[in-house]
């Protein structure tokens, strides 16, 4: 039996539909091999932002694999997260040569600051704090990457400035669109 | 494309450049995009608009040329002569390029030629970066580019090109050192109708960005070595794993295999020969254990990247069951050099076992940052000092740090020994993926040995029970020494431990992960007893606010306190 | 099939080619012992217990796994390889909560037996107590995380033998746990066939009939072999 796409099966205007065809151009590409399944569920989060039950599901049905396999590969690695993100990401580095000059102090007083455990999201949804094992951008140490910034040689004051900077833009758009 | 072609190509587009009255090379890497080296881009660009100078110069966005921290930087040659300004601002860029043109550059901001950072390096892997644009074939084309795969296809037999790399003396860039010939032999004599290469770009030593600016820089130069490499073992296919986090560079290899594609340099009849061979790009998600050659090939297979047991070696038996010849991305980037130089110019530079040169990432308390090839057999010091700059603010060199995880720190009565694969693991580091990471004495060991265990730990894939519970039991011990709550028997126990999972556990992770603490307690015990006995921290890092459970008793106030607060 | 010969514990012994290590010490009675191994299961190489010294190799290498080659000489048991499979069972001890007395399979537990084989009577290392679920969700089974040893028994008969690849593993490392489906409870999973394999391979309490009480749960492995010889030798033996 061959299982419907859900972009053939769900005719909508929304973009749930238009980010399930971005999947099924993925499925398509690499030819609904089983073993592309981590390119798969790298082109899903990049078009859902994260994987939930309902994406790892309709991965599992595509690529004929049973849903402990996926769900299982999709947690093994860090870069899949089964959790919505915050309008911004912010990801620190921890590498040895950013520990070396601090980082580890910098996330532990955003963390404070920003009243959010590193791995989570604020409340407000607006920021999400991660951190990384090295990002190999050693020579900026400590760095981190805000959205997809690169921001080197950094200090609390100035991380903190760059964030509120992101939500500021955000805000006033918001504002702009009322 | 044939050979004719491609020598025709090369000297067109080498014309075109000769023909230009100057060349602007602009460092376009990450650490100087992140300096402002795009604002120098837009400015010489409108200058260059305004005033209608395209066709007497280009700026060429390169890779990295290796003085990270003193970026945006921006490169001229000059009558023979060149010039690499530092620091650069887009309004010193265009002075820059207006008096380039005149021919009597300025002098401010240009680091003098002979500063041993340049000067005391040897360029082989790195020898096109600062000089191309990656995302331009021809550029690669021009310096070389595809001329060794272009000879090797046409004159040499696939066993003579093995022999070639054997006598060599390459050896495995990912940190083992096993000896490039020997493996491609193997593959080679392995019988099965399909084989693969595999190139490793999952750098994931933590202080390490050798691989990806390789790839990100010279693209070619990898993609390049993995066809020879497939044309000396048989396969047909090869897979390029690149880390979850480096995406400029998956983007420039995929950029480049479909460049080299469309020349007839990658996919079938390479270079009108009967070779054919295929690149695809694998994006790793965020797993160090599949720098471990076995679990990237599990990764590669769509599946949980674990490793499993050698032997079968991959060169028996790797993905889907086939003859598979792994290798670093910096191994594969030696390989053109090496055929179209020959095996014993290779084998000029280097140790008598150690040959060829080494890419390493300086970082860390050291004032010249950046990414340096250095000869094999150049001394710590040297690294340290010269090229490096010694440690800024008048810090003390207290131990650099290689290998990452799986390495050590070295001290300071170490900082002779010649930089080679025998030496580093003689003195309980190992060579590593070529990070180096200098520290001064504001870094403490038992804090260093806490935070890769907790790198091992955050890492492990679970597979085995002395890597996956093993390395949380090591780091507990470790944060109780580092928090003041340890007795002196902890430490004994966590020597134990560490003997047990280097010599247990499944692959290569769980193998190494005592080194660190190993190498420590043999270089810096005091430190560890200092934090035990005298409830002492010498760095000044941690905070010692705890107390052995078996202490509690004296401590019998305080806990009334504690009592009270609750 | 061709015959090779080796040396295991001082004793020249046959083999066949293509057989492993620990295979070839079973069909002449040398014991070793193995935690994840099962007999029909394919090998994973994760407990280490099998671990066995083998001259000419630096480390030492898992018998499940480890081929026999003409003139090897293994060594199966000596001081050093003794002391690390205790260690290894006192990790194994540390990392769950095993509380034998409260549990289904006291006195009919692999782990148990071990310990009390390799004569390890206590434990050095942190207890981790981690905060696991158990999941009754299921009509007739249930799963207790806190027992298991992440053997892997479960997914690989449940992939290999049943076919239905119910269970797998998510996360990794320390924080590694067996799931169904989509880390859906037991009993709302849609691929699982209830047909037991699970239970009856497991080596602790982690997987168990429900209405067992504490002791009461006693596992027959055996029956594997029985199903995969109807299946392949067409022999059903009881």
């Amino acid at each position: 039996m061959t299982v419907p796409m859900a972009s053939s099966v769900k005719e909508g205007e929304n973009g749930h539909e238009l980010k399930f065809q971005l999947v099924d151009k993925s499925l398509k590409k690499c030819q609904f091999q089983q073993d592309a399944l981590i390119e798969v569920l790298h082109s899903a989060q990049e078009a859902f932002g994260h994987l939930d039950e309902e994406i790892l599901d309709y991965v599992s049905l595509q690529l004929k694999l049973p849903p402990s396999w996926v769900y299982g590969v999709a947690t093994f690695y860090n870069f899949f997260t089964l959790d919505p993100q915050g309008e911004h990401v912010c990801v620190v580095c921890l590498g040895t040569a950013c520990y070396v000059k601090g980082a580890g102090e910098i996330i532990a007083r955003l963390e404070e600051a920003l009243e959010v455990e590193a791995g989570s999201t604020t409340a407000d949804g607006s920021l999400t704090l991660m951190t990384a094992r090295c990002l190999g951008n050693c020579s900026l140490a400590p760095m981190l990457t805000l959205d997809a910034e690169v921001l080197g040689k950094q200090t609390l004051e100035s991380t903190i400035a760059a964030i509120e900077a992101k939500r500021a833009l955000v805000a006033a758009a918001a504002e702009e669109e009322l | 494309m044939n050979l004719t072609a491609l020598t025709e190509l090369a000297e067109q587009e080498l014309q075109r450049q000769q023909d230009l009255k100057l060349r602007l090379f602009l460092c376009y890497s990450t650490p100087c995009i992140s300096a402002g080296a795009e604002a120098v881009k837009v400015a010489l660009e409108e200058l260059i608009k305004e005033q209608d100078l395209a066709a007497q110069l280009e700026v060429v966005a390169t890779g990295c040329m290796g003085p990270c921290s003193r970026g945006p930087l921006l490169r001229i040659v000059v009558a023979g002569e060149e010039r690499t300004y530092e620091k650069v601002t887009p309004e010193q860029a265009c002075e820059i390029l207006l008096h380039g043109l005149a021919g009597n550059p300025i002098e401010t901001g240009a680091l003098p030629a002979d500063i041993p950072f340049f000067a005391r390096q040897t360029k082989i892997v790195l020898g096109n970066n600062g000089w191309i644009d990656p995302g331009k074939i021809e550029h690669s084309i021009a310096r070389d580019g595809y001329a060794a795969l272009a000879y090797v296809l046409h004159e040499m037999s696939p066993e003579e090109v093995c022999n070639e790399i054997k006598k060599s003396g390459l050896r495995g860039r990912g940190g083992g050192g096993y000896p490039a010939g020997v493996k491609w032999n193997l593959v080679r004599k392995s019988p099965a109708e399909r084989k693969y290469v595999v190139a490793n770009g999952d750098e994931g030593d933590p202080g390490a960005y050798m691989d990806r600016t390789i790839m990100e820089s010279d693209p070619h130069r990898v993609l390049e070595g993995m066809a020879i490499a497939g044309y000396a073992v048989g396969a047909e296919q090869g897979y390029i794993y690149v880390r979850g986090e480096y995406p400029l560079a998956a983007a420039r290899l995929t950029k480049a295999i479909r460049d080299a594609e469309r020349c007839g340099l990658l996919g079938s009849r390479v270079l009108d020969s009967s070779f054919n061979f295929r690149i695809d790009l694998r994006v790793g998600a965020g797993a160090f254990v599949c720098g471990e050659e076995t679990a990237l090939m599990t990764s590669i297979m769509g599946r949980r990247g674990q490793p499993v047991p050698r032997p079968p070696y991959p060169a028996q038996s790797g993905l889907w069951g086939y003859p598979t010849l792994i290798n670093n991305v910096e191994s594969f980037a030696n390989v053109a050099p090496i055929l179209h130089r020959g095996a014993d110019w290779f084998a000029g530079f280097g140790t008598e076992k150690s040959k060829g040169t080494k890419v390493f990432a300086l970082c860390g308390e050291v004032v010249n940052s950046g990414l340096i090839e250095v000869p094999m057999g150049i001394s710590l010091r040297d690294i340290v000092f010269e090229i490096g700059g010694g440690l800024p603010d008048g810090g003390q060199f207290k131990a650099a740090q290689t290998g990452g995880p799986s390495g050590g720190c070295i001290p300071a009565e170490y900082l002779d020994t010649p930089v080679d694969y025998e030496s580093l693991k003689e003195l309980g580091s190992i060579m590593g993926s070529g990070g180096l990471i200098v520290m001064n004495e504001t870094s403490c060991m038992p804090d260093v040995a806490k935070f890769f265990m907790e790198f091992c730990m955050d890492e492990s894939c679970g597979k085995c029970v002395p890597c996956r519970v093993g390395t949380v039991e090591m780091y507990e011990l470790l944060k109780r020494i580092t928090d003041g709550s340890a007795m002196l028997g902890d430490l004994e126990t966590l020597e134990e431990l560490c003997g047990l999972v280097q010599e247990t556990s499944l692959c290569g992770l769980g193998m190494t992960a005592p080194n660190p603490v190993l190498n420590t307690l043999k270089y810096y015990r005091a430190e560890y007893l200092a934090h035990i006995e005298e409830n002492c921290c010498p760095a000044g890092v941690c905070q010692l606010d705890q107390v052995p459970l078996l202490k509690l008793p004296e401590h019998a106030a305080e806990l009334a306190i504690f009592k009270e607060e609750n | 099939m061709p015959v090779i010969t080796l040396t295991i514990d001082e004793e020249l012994v046959s083999a066949r080619a293509g057989q492993s290590i620990l295979e070839a010490c079973r069909d002449h009675e040398i014991k070793i012992p193995t935690l994840c191994h099962l007999d029909g299961l394919s090998a994973r190489g994760g407990c280490r217990l099998c671990l066995v010294a083998v001259a000419g190799s630096p480390r030492l290498l898992p018998a499940c796994t480890t081929a026999v080659q003409e003139n090897m000489v293994v060594t199966t048991s000596n001081e050093k390889i003794e002391r690390y499979r205790r260690m290894i069972l006192e990790l194994t001890f540390a990392e769950r909560n095993h509380t034998c007395a409260v549990c289904v399979s006291n006195e009919n537990c692999e782990l148990q037996t071990l310990a009390a084989e390799l004569g390890m009577d206590h434990v050095r290392y942190d207890y981790l107590n981690p905060d696991l679920p158990l999941d009754t969700s299921h009509e007739r089974y249930g799963v207790d995380h806190n027992r298991c040893l992440l053997c892997l028994r479960c997914v690989r008969v449940c992939d290999e033998v049943e076919g239905a690849h119910t269970w797998d593993v998510k996360g990794r490392g320390i924080k590694s746990q067996v799931i169904t489906d989509l880390n859906r409870p037991w009993g709302a999973s849609e691929s699982c066939t209830e047909c037991g394999k699970c239970v009856e391979v497991c080596p602790t309490g982690a997987l168990f009939t429900k209405g067992s009480a504490v002791a009461e749960m006693k596992k027959e492995a055996s029956f594997l072999r029985r199903i995969l010889d109807g299946r392949e030798k067409r022999q059903w033996r009881r």
